[in-house]
């Protein structure tokens, strides 16, 4: 029976499917759904939000050990954060098959950069699954615990943002039969401790499978070679779907080419390009399938014209239908499409997302820069308050957990202005803990504040080890931010309500002050899980005695406007009254 | 050659319910054994951002509705109608909330709301149907303000291949069940308006 799924739900059926004993994952979009729903679908012997990524690929290795097949989720970036690990697993192999879903998100909708996982699994000699939809993406994480035991590596599925985030109908199918074997770690220090000696050899099979691998991938449904004119289109993944779709449009009469593995089936791109006189690659990001076309045609058919990145397909941004339907027409020298604009919104106000009505960051932020100045530098992290650039407190973003140690390199470079740098309770925990370390360590003054919402809210609210409760809400160690930022050698260490301005400015006057490593934690908890949880607030009002100064206004609070010349309070004020210890004319006041 | 029955793009602001309606119309077409495709926004651009969302009836392939490719724009805010108007085919149907949810760039007066016939007029000049109503206020009237999402869903009921008993079904799957009676019936009211 057929179900209408979300990509990242069907890769949960496909890993519940596949027999998985572990799956581990640190949230960020667009794969955070992957544990979400094998949560809501239970029935996994272990599901666990991980610190960070690395301690994600680490944890899913030692149960791959023990011979559970195990899975661990990511977006691309955090394969960074995991790339250490996977690099050698490639060498050592698994035990039970081990995938791992990094998920790249092209056009940067909520990510720092449009990097491509298809070079890692090259880079690695690891193989990799890249799915055109949803149902793919299911068949694809079922069928990659198989090749991962048949060849002993760890294999990758790649998903992007419109495969994770597409919806269809999806076929769930049969459950694979998999050994009810007792878990067990066998001792075999040759495959499991990387010492040079090991990992010579270990290096010479990784490079010796890789033909064996190859021959096994192109005979999968996912690769599909169909010979007619003598023009031709080659297509990875979703890239695919967009150039067949444009082939049908226009009614043309080509070759065409889908590749869903890597490494690629060569000796289909051989027949391909022994066919026709021209090929257009088309797919996302990097030209890592174009590269190996290339490659190919120069001993089969050097003479063969190839179109793709560049002229044809763009290397940044995201594909679609249409773009992908203009290069095939140029291709077969067909004048584009005209396609008439609107020329209507220049009118529109801009939409971009924002801090919500009562967000505790707002309110931080302001008092940050009350205390600190506007000369103060400001380093700040990956979260929901990265998005409030515009209030003169973030001044970097690089990758998660940055913000401490680029605070460090600052100060330690020889900058003398007051620094203060901030992220997010769940960063903090992810990569803001090494960084505070070394900053204690290495003598860094500067004030390092935790914005500790007690959840990772940007990605849908994941809990972590702060919160008390684990991935599927059972009870665990709460563990203390002050604490461990004492441990870590802090000096100052102070938790405030960021609501209560006064007092918050007052502390990081005392952080800013302070002639050490000095550490405010803002505690609040986020709104929208405050509003859930049933908190309410009586909200706001403004009396008589505004005198239309704006200083609220520009507070930025989507609950303020301005009205004439007053300021008014509508109906998404959550009654957090931080304007009204902004008010120098006590305008804004609490519904009695 | 055509690849999709009927293409439909939904937008409006981040928690306004758009999601909702996409896993209701790709629920009964599931139904109606007929291959469905859609694609949503997740992650930053939600927190009171744009947002737009794709569902192609009847198709196999891109799981995103092409510009100028859509059949019917379902737009729960104004400003948001016009601003993704260039996804609708110049035939197509616009079917608009006219209720406006500010962005924080007019409430702290860096940008101007504009008027409301100065949003409709040029999708009323441009395309083929344009039906512009305050959902909210008729969500307000069944009892919830909440439903304004379903009431759009119920005006978008005459224009898609899907069987409203399939659409009905659908929401009782989705919908909690003290809220359905209400839900129903905001359906119904929005199918009306539109009729």
């Amino acid at each position: 029976m057929k179900e209408y799924l979300l990509g990242n739900a069907a890769i949960a059926k496909g890993i519940k499917k596949a027999g998985s004993g572990l799956v581990s994952g640190y949230p960020g979009t667009p794969s955070s759904e992957i544990i979400e729903t094998l949560v809501s679908l239970g029935g996994i012997k272990h599901i666990e939000w991980s610190v960070n990524e690395k301690v994600a690929l680490e944890v899913a290795i030692g149960a791959s050990w023990t011979g559970t097949r195990s899975a661990a989720t990511m977006k691309h970036v955090g394969l960074n954060v995991a790339a250490d690990p996977f690099m050698t697993l490639a060498y050592l192999g698994v035990g039970g098959g081990l995938v791992l879903i990094s998920a790249d998100d092209p056009f940067c909708h909520s990510s720092q950069n449009e990097q491509d996982t298809r070079r890692y699994a090259q880079f690695a000699q690891v193989p990799l699954l890249d799915p055109a939809d949803p149902q793919e993406a299911k068949d694809m994480v079922m069928y990659g615990f198989d090749l991962s035991e048949k060849f002993n590596v760890p294999v990758i599925l790649r998903p992007t943002t419109r495969v994770s985030h597409a919806r269809s109908d999806v076929e769930a199918g049969p459950t694979s039969p998999t050994s009810e074997g007792k878990a067990s770690f066998d001792k075999n220090p040759a495959r499991r401790v990387s010492l040079p000696v090991h990992v010579r050899p270990l290096h010479r099979e990784l490079l010796e499978k890789q033909a064996a691998i190859e021959e096994v991938l192109a005979s999968t449904p996912w690769n599909r070679l169909d010979l007619k004119g003598d023009h031709g289109v080659i297509a990875s993944g979703l890239s695919a779907l967009y150039a067949e779709e444009a082939i049908l449009n226009l009614g043309l009469d080509l070759s065409f080419l889908k590749i869903g593995t890597f490494p690629v089936p060569s000796k289909m791109i051989e027949a391909m390009l022994r066919h026709v006189k021209t090929v257009l690659v088309v797919e996302e990001m990097e030209p890592v399938l174009q590269e190996q076309v290339e490659m190919i045609a120069r001993k089969v058919n050097p003479g063969i014209e190839i179109l793709g990145k560049g002229d044809y397909i763009s290397r940044i941004g995201e594909l679609d239908l249409l773009p992908v339907k203009d290069a095939i027409a140029s291709m077969e020298g067909i004048s584009p499409e005209t396609r008439p604009t609107l020329e209507i919104e220049k009118i529109l106000p801009p939409r971009p997302p924002a801090l919500c009505p009562g967000c505790s960051h707002r309110a931080t932020y302001y008092a940050m820069h009350k205390a600190f100045g506007k000369n103060a530098v400001y380093p700040s992290d990956i979260g929901c308050y990265t998005m409030a650039v515009n209030m003169g407190t973030v001044d970097t973003c690089l990758c998660m957990g940055a913000s401490i140690t680029l605070a460090s390199g600052i100060r330690l470079g020889g900058e003398e202005e007051p620094i203060c740098c901030s992220l997010g309770d769940s960063t903090f925990l992810h990569s803001g803990l090494t960084g505070l370390l070394n900053a204690a360590y290495n003598k860094a003054r500067i004030t390092v504040t935790v914005l500790d919402n007690s959840t990772t809210a940007m990605t849908g609210h994941q809990p972590h080890p702060g919160t008390g409760l684990t991935a599927t809400g059972e009870a665990s160690v709460p563990v203390s931010l002050e604490a461990i930022a004492k441990a870590l050698g802090a000096g100052f260490v102070e938790v405030v309500d960021p609501y209560d301005v006064k007092a918050t400015i007052e502390t990081f006057k005392q952080a800013k002050e302070y002639q050490g490593l000095s550490v405010v934690i803002s505690r609040q908890l986020c709104i929208i899980k405050a509003l859930k949880a049933g908190v309410r607030r009586k909200t706001l009002i403004v009396n008589e005695n505004c005198t239309g100064c704006k200083l609220c206004v520009e507070f930025g609070c989507p609950a303020i406007e301005f009205e004439g010349d007053k300021a008014k309070i509508n109906n998404l004020c959550i009654g957090c009254g931080v304007c009204a210890s902004i008010c120098k004319n006590n305008a804004l006041v609490v519904v009695k | 050659m055509k690849t999709s029955e009927c293409d439909v793009v939904i937008v409006g602001v981040g928690g306004q319910g758009v999601i909702l309606i996409s896993d209701i119309l790709g629920r009964a077409a599931v139904k109606e054994g007929m291959p469905v495709r859609g694609a949503e926004t997740h992650g930053m651009a939600q927190r009171g951002g744009s947002v737009i969302n794709h569902t192609r009836l009847g198709c196999r392939l891109s799981p995103m509705v092409p510009p100028g490719g859509a059949d019917v724009l379902l737009a729960l805010e104004p400003a948001e109608a016009l601003r993704f108007a260039y996804f609708l085919k110049e035939k197509g149907v616009a079917l608009v909330n006219t209720r406006p949810v500010l962005p924080v760039t007019v409430t702290t007066g860096r940008a101007q709301y504009p008027p409301l016939d100065r949003i409709l007029s040029p999708l009323r000049d441009r395309f083929g149907e344009v039906k512009a109503f305050d959902a909210t206020a008729l969500a307000e009237k069944t009892g919830t303000a909440q439903a304004m999402n379903v009431v759009m869903l119920g005006a978008l009921s005459r224009y898609i291949p899907l069987r409203e008993e399939l659409l009905l079904d659908a929401l009782t799957q989705v919908v909690p069940k003290k809220h359905l009676e209400a839900n129903r019936h905001a359906f119904a009211v929005g199918k009306a308006e539109v009729g």
